[in-house]
């Protein structure tokens, strides 16, 4: 398995947003599943930040335009879910699982871990914008614990060194 | 027993299709079809299938509240949330075994008279949800799902809608709300879902497992299923085992097995030889049992004889190292983080309790917070909230209180004195010790 890198668009260029036809052939489609415009919020959200990295207020403010929302609904619903990112992410996410099964097999040894080689705790990010970690609540992957999501991808059963090989593996990519 | 639920584990090219088929896929829709509607609802009431959710509502009672002349659309909902800590057993039967979802999906719609389906898939679950997609491609393209299904006249839609990151939104009118494009805020009830669910039309909403019953269900009959168990507790269930034990994994066993067999026979015993301490029997919102409790049968109706509940069997297991204020530290920092915050007693006292355990943990502590941990979680529970996120962090922490009390007195003990108290709870300013807030 080959964890992808997020690239994410600088926020400069995503002040302004306007989709472009295959953005605008993707909503259509999404459109066609729900009776109402609503509906497809998530699902166009989900699109934006495949496309950009992450959703700016320009996003939102596009996303609210083309379905017919006003920015602070858009924005309301961004806020209350936790993977929308709201500033650029790192290439690679370590999202953590922090919740009971994975803290009882050793979380906390991971996070004491990535504090060692990269000098990052939770909420914060490496310097090169490489690597951000972040703690998460229950994967739904208890079964093996501990648990670490990078960007799309499980890492069930890390041990400390099976997590040095990953970061050297990841930081090699760049 | 049989694997039912998981047979395709282990089998070559499982999710494709014509693999399904060899292991008799597809037929039981096949069965439906040619039945009423009332008759496979009421085959479903037969066998006596309880949710596999959380709350173990009976599945046929619940699709039978579904009004049969209502005049506009009605809508089903797979509910893959699985967000309950300690459950893994949706993302289980997704890798294995898409295509028996999809077919409990259109039975279920079929008996319902739903046109459109929707899998509401965590937003973690990348890989599942275009595992899902892959699948619901492969059976519209051989006239399993789409128009006229299998020439019986028949339409149905399968959709999967991501979530983006939210606990609450397994919950099932958070769910229909997130699924409208809201925020997840779970709605007062009554209406049932049943009844006004999405876009206000009648929605039943049922876990992956539950739909993966189904076709079971059909092809070899109620009679079959409910001879596996015991009565109003039937059929296979998956027990999800982590934490503590040598194996930790999905196990398919007959409901009424005793967490005994569970722990020891399947999942391996506890680490390191170790003793068993305490477990969640069925995910972190069910209150907590002790190594006493291990003789309990695993079902509905004996794990709530036995004060806790059977959940969505996600076993979490505690050897004697655990200190169980940790263990309440870490439920209450998931729950805090978890509230939608509509509820004031769910909000706040969520975090109340996060900050007392925080305080207890760095010396802190004060003789009245066992009893001010009671106060918060009667007042999160029975009834006070909108939705039973407020019974899910009260009943457990206040378990863990009841049944270790001496671990939070050996933590006062520990405390250096603190000035009298003059507010219901210590103001707390500081950091969340272990997370960074
Ligand atoms: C806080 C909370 C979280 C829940 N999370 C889930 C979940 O992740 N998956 C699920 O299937 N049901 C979950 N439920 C239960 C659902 O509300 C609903 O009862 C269930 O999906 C119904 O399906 P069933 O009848 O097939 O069990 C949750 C309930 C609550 C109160
Ligand atoms: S009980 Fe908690 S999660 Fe449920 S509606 Fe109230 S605040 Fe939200
Ligand atoms: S507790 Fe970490 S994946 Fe569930």
């Amino acid at each position: 398995m080959k964890t992808q890198a997020i690239s994410a668009t600088p926020p400069e260029q995503l002040q302004q947003v306007t989709f472009d036809s295959a953005m605008e052939a993707r909503i259509e489609e999404l459109l066609q599943r729900y009776p109402t415009k609503r509906a497809a919020l998530l699902p166009v959200l989900w699109l934006c930040q495949e496309r950009y990295g992450w959703i700016s207020q320009g996003v939102i403010e596009a996303v609210a335009r083309r379905l017919g929302e006003s920015p602070a609904f858009v924005e309301g619903v961004v806020s209350f879910y936790t993977m929308f990112f709201r500033q650029p992410p790192a290439k690679y996410v370590l999202q953590l699982c922090v919740t009971l099964s994975c803290e009882l097999c050793g979380a906390q040894r991971l996070a004491q871990r990535i504090k060692e080689k990269l000098g990052i705790g939770f909420g914060e990010k490496t310097a090169d914008g490489v690597f951000q970690l972040v703690g998460v609540e229950c994967l739904g992957a208890c079964g093996g614990a501990p648990v670490l999501q990078v960007n799309q991808d499980y890492y069930e059963h890390m041990s400390e060194e099976a997590l040095d090989q990953l970061l050297e593996e990841l930081a090699k990519e760049q | 027993m049989e694997s039912i639920l998981l047979r395709a584990r282990g089998v070559p090219n499982s999710r494709d299709l014509d693999s399904y088929l060899a292991r008799g896929g597809w037929e039981g829709l096949k069965r439906a079809l040619a039945m009423a509607p009332e008759a496979v609802i009421q085959e479903v009431i037969d066998s006596e299938l309880r949710g596999r959710g959380g709350a173990g509502f009976p599945t046929g009672r619940k699709w039978s509240f579904v009004p049969k002349d209502h005049p506009g659309p009605k809508y089903l909902i797979c509910n893959a949330d699985e967000s309950e800590p300690g459950t893994f057993k949706d993302r289980e039967i997704i890798e294995y075994d898409p295509q028996m979802v999809l077919e409990g999906i259109a039975i279920a719609a079929y008996a319902i008279g739903a046109h459109t389906a929707y899998i509401y898939i965590r937003g973690e679950f990348f890989r599942w949800a275009r595992l899902l997609e892959e699948a619901i491609g492969q059976a519209r393209s051989r006239g399993f799902l789409g128009k006229d299904i299998l020439g019986s006249g028949f339409d149905l839609e399968v959709w999967v809608h991501r979530g983006a990151g939210a606990y609450i939104c397994g919950e099932e009118t958070a769910l229909i709300e997130s699924l409208e494009g809201k925020r997840g805020f779970p709605r007062l009830k009554p209406p049932f879902p049943a009844v006004v669910g999405l876009f206000g039309q009648p929605t039943v909403v049922n876990n992956v497992e539950t739909l993966a019953c189904i076709p079971h269900i059909l092809t070899r009959g109620a009679k079959w299923f409910a001879s596996i168990g015991r009565p109003r507790n039937t059929g296979p269930k998956l027990f999800c085992v982590s934490g503590h034990v040598n194996r930790p994994g999905v196990y398919e066993l007959p409901l009424g097995v005793s967490f005994r067999e569970i722990i020891y026979e399947h999942a391996g015993g506890i680490r390191n030889g170790n003793r068993l301490k305490a477990f969640f029997p069925g995910g972190s919102s069910a209150p907590v049992l002790t190594a006493q409790d291990v003789d309990v049968a695993a079902d509905f109706d004996a794990c709530a004889a036995a004060g806790s509940m059977l959940g969505s069997g996600g076993i979490i297991v505690m050897d004697e190292t655990v200190n169980m204020v940790e263990v309440g530290r870490n439920l209450a920092h998931f729950y805090a983080h978890e509230s939608c915050g509509q509820c004031t007693p769910c909000r706040e006292g969520s975090d109340w309790c996060l900050d007392i355990f925080n305080r207890l943990l760095q010396g802190l502590g004060h003789p009245s917070d066992p009893e001010q941990l009671l106060r918060i979680c009667r007042y999160a529970s029975q009834g006070m909230t909108i939705c039973p996120l407020g019974d899910a962090f009260a009943l457990p922490i206040s378990s863990l209180v009841t049944k270790f009390r001496e671990e939070f007195e050996a933590a006062i003990k520990r405390s250096r004195p603190l000035p009298p108290q003059k507010l219901p709870v210590m103001p707390w300013t500081g950091k969340d010790i272990r997370f960074g807030g």
